[in-house]
C-alpha cells in the first residue's frame, strides 16, 4: 500500500490552505461545526457549474421504492431528496426556513392551526405548477387508516389539512404545537402533483429521474427550472448503492465516486491522511443507548438505574467505540447543539464507588441480562462486554446476552427489559421527547409512563414564551438524566468522506447526514 | 414437459434394449436417461421450494416488521400484513404461490411490489454474464495448468503450478478481492475497484470493470479443477496402454491430448460443472464486494426484508441452475464412457 511516500505531499497544500483560509476557518468553526481545511476551502469558493456528481452510498436495498412514505435509510433519503422537496426545510443554523412555502404562522394563538403560504411559480418536474392542492394530496399520503407510511406519526395530531387558497394550505391539529411546522420537514413529506403515483419519482427537486434500478443505483439530472436558484450546481448525479465499507472507501481512493458515507471512526485517521480527501462530520446526528424498561424488574428501581449509570464507563466506550469522535452522552436524549440542551446538568463520570452504594440500597439484584446485537448500534457487542467490566468493578453482575442480528427490532427491542438501541437526533426538543418518552408513543423503549412528565411536554408544546419554554425542556431533562431509565453514554458524529474537489457541503444539525441529505443540490464540483 | 417425441424416445428405447445393434441401443439410453434426470430434476425443485419456504417462515419476523424495522408501529404492522395476505395460514399461501408460479407467474415482491420476473431477468443476465467470463478463462486455464504440471510432473513448473493455485483457493475470497482492489485500483489507479454496469454502457467499458470481479473468480475457482485435471490424467497416465503408446514412439503432448485426456474427462468434467454452478450461485460475497449488480445481492436483500415470493423465485433459480448443471456434467459423463450407459 502506498500512502508515506505521499506524506509530505498531503502536508504542504495543507499548510498552505491553511495559511490561506485560517481566518475563513474561524468564522466556520464557530458557525458550526466544519472542522477539517478541505472543508474550509470549499467554503471560500464560488460554485462551480456542471459536471457529473458520483455518491457511493450505503444502506440500499433492492427493495427500495421512490415513494417518500417507504424511505427507511440514508440512501433513499439522498435519493428522495434530489426528487422531492419538503414544504420547509431544515437549515445549517438548526432553523427552518421554507423551500416551497413562501412564509407560515400559527392561525390561533394556541398554535393548534397553521397556514402555509407557498411560493408561485414552482414546477414540477412535467410541468405542472406547484397549487395548493399538491401539498393537500402529499400530505394525506401519509394518514389515515391504511396508511403504511413512515412519516405517519409524524401527522397523526393532524384532523384536517386544507387547500384555503390556491397557493395557502390550512393544518388543524388537534391539540396545539409550536413546533409543529417541523414536522414537515421530515424525509418522508416530498410533495408530488395531486393524484400522482410517487413511485414515479415526479416532484419538483433540483433533479430529475433519468434511470432507477432499486438497490443498484440512481441517475438524475439537473431541474432546468429549478426554483432555487443559488443550488443544483452539477449536471447530473449518479447515486450507486455500495453496502460494503471497504468497498466504498476503495472507490473513494481510486476516484470511482466523490462522496461515500458511514466512514467508519477507525479508519478516520487513515482515510483524512491521504491526499486529496476530506472528511464530511455531521457532528452528534445519532444516540448510542441502553435502554431500560423501568416497568420491569429489577429496573423499576430507580437507584438500580443510577447504580447502573455510574457503572458505564463512558470515556473507555468513547475511545474504543468512537476513536475520540463524537461525544459523551449524559443520559440526556438532547444533544448538545439543540438550543434547549440543559448545560447545567454535571456530566455524570465513572464512579466505582457510587455504583455500589446504589446497587446496594436497591438491594442488590439479581439477573440483570443486556440483550445485545449489532443491530442495536453498531459496536453493542463490544460496548456491553465494556460495559460488564466496569460494573463487575462495583459488584454489579450483568450478562451479557448475545442476540441474533436478524429480527432484531421485532422479536428483542421493546420486549427484553434491557437492550441496545440507537436513534438519529431529531431537529427539535419537543420531537425527541415525545418521540420515546411521551406515555402512548409507539416506540417509548423505555416503558417511561408519567402523567406529570406528559403534561409539562403538552405545556411546553404550545408554550410561546421562550424562557418559560425553556425552563419546562430544562426540567424534563433533569428528571431523565436522574431517574429515567434511558442510559445514553455517546453520541455520534456522521461521517462522511469526498474527495477535495467537492465543495458545497455544510452540516445541518439534526437534519442527517450529507448537509441533511441534500448533498447532491448543495454540492458542485471544483475542476 | 413430455410430448410425443420423448415418448417415442422411450418407445424406441424399451424396444432397442436387446435384439437391435449396441450403437442405436446406447444412444436411445441417453435420451432416456436425460428425460429421468429432468424428471427427477423437477421433483428436486419443488422439494426445494418447500424447504425455502419452510426456511423463511422459521426466521425470526416477517415482512411486515422488517421493512419498517426500527419504525414499526403495531398499526403500521397490521395494515402491511393485511395488504399482502399475510394473516392467511402458511400453507394456504404456500399452495397459491405454487399455483401461480407453475401459471409462470412468480407474482410481486411484497416490498417494493414489482413484478419479480421482471426485476430478477437484469440480475440473472449480469451474474450469468460474469459466470460465463470467468468460466470462459478459468475453465481453458485450468485444464491447460492440469496438462502442463503433469507433462512436468515432479518438476518446478509442476511444483509452482501447484503452490500458486493452492495459494489462491485458500486465500476467503473476500480478501484476494481486497488484495486485488488495493493493487489495481487504489495503488495503480488501474482498473475500477467497483463494478456498477448498466446497460448503457459500452461493450468494451463493461468489460474492463468487471475484469477484477472475475479474476477474483477465477482465483476461487482456478485450484480446484486445475487440480482435478492433474489427478485424473496422472491416474490415467498409470495404465498399460499409456505405456504402449510411450513405447510406440508417440510424443507426450499428443499421448495426453489423444490418448489420456479423453480417458480422463469425465472427473474433469464434474468438477467443472460444480465449479460453473458456483460460479453462479456462490458469488454473493464477490457481488458485494465489486458493487456487481447480480442475483446474489438481489436475493440477500431480499432475504432480510422477509420477501417470501422474491426468496423462493430466486431459490428456484439457483436450484434450477445447480440440477441443470449437473445433469449436463452427468450427460457428457455418459457421452464420453459408454461403460455409464449400462446401469447394473
Amino acid at each position: 500500500m502506498p500512502g508515506s511516500p505521499t506524506l509530505s505531499n498531503i502536508l504542504q497544500p495543507t499548510r498552505r490552505q491553511f495559511l490561506q483560509n485560517a481566518g475563513l476557518m474561524t468564522t466556520a468553526l464557530s458557525a458550526g461545526g466544519v472542522l477539517l481545511p478541505g472543508s474550509a476551502n470549499a467554503q471560500a469558493a464560488a460554485p462551480t457549474k456542471g459536471g457529473h456528481l458520483i455518491l457511493g452510498l450505503d444502506t440500499a436495498s433492492s427493495s427500495d421504492r421512490l415513494d417518500p412514505a417507504f424511505y427507511t435509510e440514508a440512501y433513499m433519503y439522498t435519493v428522495g431528496f434530489q426528487l422531492f422537496n419538503t414544504v420547509l426545510e431544515l437549515g445549517p443554523d438548526g432553523k427552518l426556513f421554507g423551500a416551497l412555502a413562501e412564509s407560515w404562522e400559527a392561525a390561533t394563538p394556541d398554535a393548534s392551526k397553521w397556514v402555509f403560504k407557498l411560493k408561485k411559480g414552482i414546477q414540477f418536474h412535467n410541468g405542472k405548477e406547484l397549487v395548493a392542492q399538491d401539498v393537500v394530496y402529499s400530505l394525506n399520503h401519509h394518514r389515515g387508516e391504511n396508511s403504511n407510511s413512515g412519516g405517519k406519526g409524524q401527522l397523526l395530531a393532524v384532523t384536517d389539512i386544507k387547500a384555503t387558497d390556491t397557493h395557502e394550505v390550512t393544518v388543524t391539529l388537534s391539540a396545539g404545537n409550536a413546533d409543529f411546522p417541523a414536522a414537515l420537514v421530515d424525509y418522508h413529506m416530498g410533495i408530488g402533483p395531486d393524484g400522482s403515483d410517487f413511485d414515479k419519482g415526479v416532484g419538483t427537486g433540483a433533479f430529475i429521474l433519468e434511470d432507477f434500478q432499486p438497490g443498484v443505483r440512481a441517475l438524475t439530472k439537473r431541474n432546468p427550472n429549478y426554483w432555487a436558484s443559488d443550488r443544483a450546481h452539477v449536471d447530473s448525479v449518479e447515486t450507486i448503492a455500495m453496502s460494503d465499507a471497504t468497498a466504498r472507501m476503495a472507490a473513494l481512493l481510486s476516484g470511482q465516486v466523490h462522496v461515500i458515507n458511514r466512514v467508519e471512526p477507525r479508519t478516520l485517521d487513515r482515510l483524512s491522511s491521504r491526499p486529496g480527501i476530506q472528511i464530511l462530520r455531521s457532528q452528534e446526528n445519532t444516540m448510542f443507548c441502553f435502554p431500560m424498561r423501568v416497568d420491569a424488574a429489577p429496573y423499576d428501581n430507580v437507584d438500580l438505574r443510577l447504580a447502573l449509570k455510574y457503572a458505564i464507563d463512558r470515556e473507555e466506550l468513547q475511545k474504543s467505540l468512537l476513536v475520540g469522535t463524537g461525544a459523551i452522552g449524559n443520559d440526556n436524549p438532547i444533544a448538545s447543539w439543540n438550543p434547549y440542551f440543559a448545560k447545567d446538568i454535571p456530566l455524570r463520570a465513572y464512579d466505582a464507588d457510587k455504583a455500589a452504594f446504589h446497587f446496594k440500597k436497591a438491594g442488590s439484584p439479581g439477573g440483570i441480562q443486556l440483550s445485545v446485537s449489532d443491530n442495536g448500534f453498531p459496536g453493542s457487542v463490544d460496548a456491553a462486554q465494556l460495559f460488564q467490566a466496569s460494573a463487575a468493578k462495583s459488584g454489579i453482575t450483568i450478562d451479557v446476552e448475545r442476540v441474533p442480528s436478524d429480527g432484531y427490532w421485532d422479536e428483542v427491542w421493546l420486549k427484553k427489559p434491557f437492550v441496545a438501541s440507537n436513534w438519529s437526533v431529531r431537529p427539535t426538543a419537543d420531537a425527541m421527547l415525545s418521540l420515546i418518552f411521551q406515555s402512548d408513543a409507539p416506540w417509548n423503549e423505555t416503558a417511561w409512563r408519567d402523567p406529570a412528565f406528559d403534561k409539562l411536554l403538552a405545556d411546553a408544546r404550545v408554550e410561546l414564551d421562550e424562557t418559560k419554554r425553556k425552563q419546562i425542556y430544562h426540567d424534563l431533562q433533569v428528571k431523565l438524566v436522574d431517574e429515567g431509565g434511558e442510559l445514553i453514554p455517546l453520541f455520534v458524529d456522521n461521517l462522511a468522506a469526498a474527495s477535495d474537489k467537492v465543495g458545497g457541503y455544510v452540516p445541518v444539525p439534526g437534519g442527517g447526514d450529507l448537509s441533511g441529505y441534500r448533498l447532491a443540490e448543495r454540492a458542485w464540483l471544483n475542476a | 414437459m413430455g410430448g410425443p417425441p420423448l415418448a417415442d424416445g422411450i418407445d424406441t428405447d424399451i424396444r432397442a434394449i436387446s435384439p437391435l445393434p449396441v450403437q442405436k441401443a446406447g444412444g436411445g439410453s441417453v435420451w432416456l436417461l436425460l428425460v429421468k434426470r429432468l424428471l427427477l430434476g423437477l421433483l428436486l425443485l419443488w422439494a426445494v421450494s418447500l424447504v425455502i419456504f419452510a426456511g423463511t417462515q422459521i426466521l425470526p419476523g416477517d415482512v411486515a416488521t422488517s421493512m419498517l424495522g426500527q419504525q414499526a408501529t403495531p398499526e403500521a404492522v397490521a395494515s402491511i400484513r393485511k395488504e399482502l395476505g399475510l394473516e392467511q395460514p402458511a400453507p394456504v399461501r404456500y399452495v397459491k404461490w405454487l399455483g401461480a408460479a407453475i401459471g409462470g407467474d412468480f407474482g410481486r415482491s411484497y416490498s417494493n411490489r414489482q413484478d419479480i420476473a421482471k426485476s430478477i431477468a437484469p440480475r440473472l443476465k449480469n451474474t450469468l454474464l460474469l459466470a460465463a467470463m470467468a468460466a470462459v478463462i478459468a475453465v481453458p486455464l485450468a485444464i491447460l495448468l492440469g496438462i502442463l504440471s503433469v507433462l512436468y510432473n515432479g518438476t518446478w513448473i509442476d511444483r509452482t503450478i501447484g503452490l500458486v493455485t493452492l495459494s489462491a483457493i485458500s486465500l476467503p475470497e473476500f480478501f484476494a478481492g481486497y488484495l486485488l482492489i488495493a493493487y489495481f485500483s487504489v495503488a495503480h489507479f488501474w482498473l475500477p475497484s467497483s463494478a456498477t454496469v448498466s446497460d448503457a454502457m459500452p461493450i468494451g467499458q463493461r468489460l474492463v470493470v468487471m475484469l477484477l470481479p472475475c479474476l477474483t473468480l477465477v482465483l476461487a475457482v482456478l485450484g480446484h479443477m486445475m487440480r482435478m485435471t492433474r489427478a485424473a490424467l496422472l491416474n490415467v497416465m498409470a495404465s498399460p496402454y499409456i505405456e504402449t503408446a510411450l513405447l510406440k514412439g508417440l510424443p507426450w503432448w499428443r499421448i495426453v491430448w489423444k490418448h489420456a485426456l479423453p480417458n480422463a474427462l469425465s472427473p474433469i468434467v464434474n468438477v467443472v460443472a460444480l465449479n460453473l454452478a458456483y460460479l453462479i450461485v456462490g458469488v454473493v460475497v464477490v457481488e458485494v464486494i465489486f458493487v456487481y449488480p447480480g442475483m446474489g445481492q438481489y436475493l440477500v436483500d431480499h432475504v432480510a426484508k422477509r420477501d417470501v415470493p422474491v426468496v423462493q423465485a430466486a431459490g428456484l433459480v439457483f436450484a434450477a441452475v445447480y440440477i441443470l448443471l449437473n445433469i449436463l456434467a452427468d450427460m457428457v459423463s455418459v457421452l464420453t464412457n459408454p461403460r455409464l450407459r449400462h446401469s447394473r
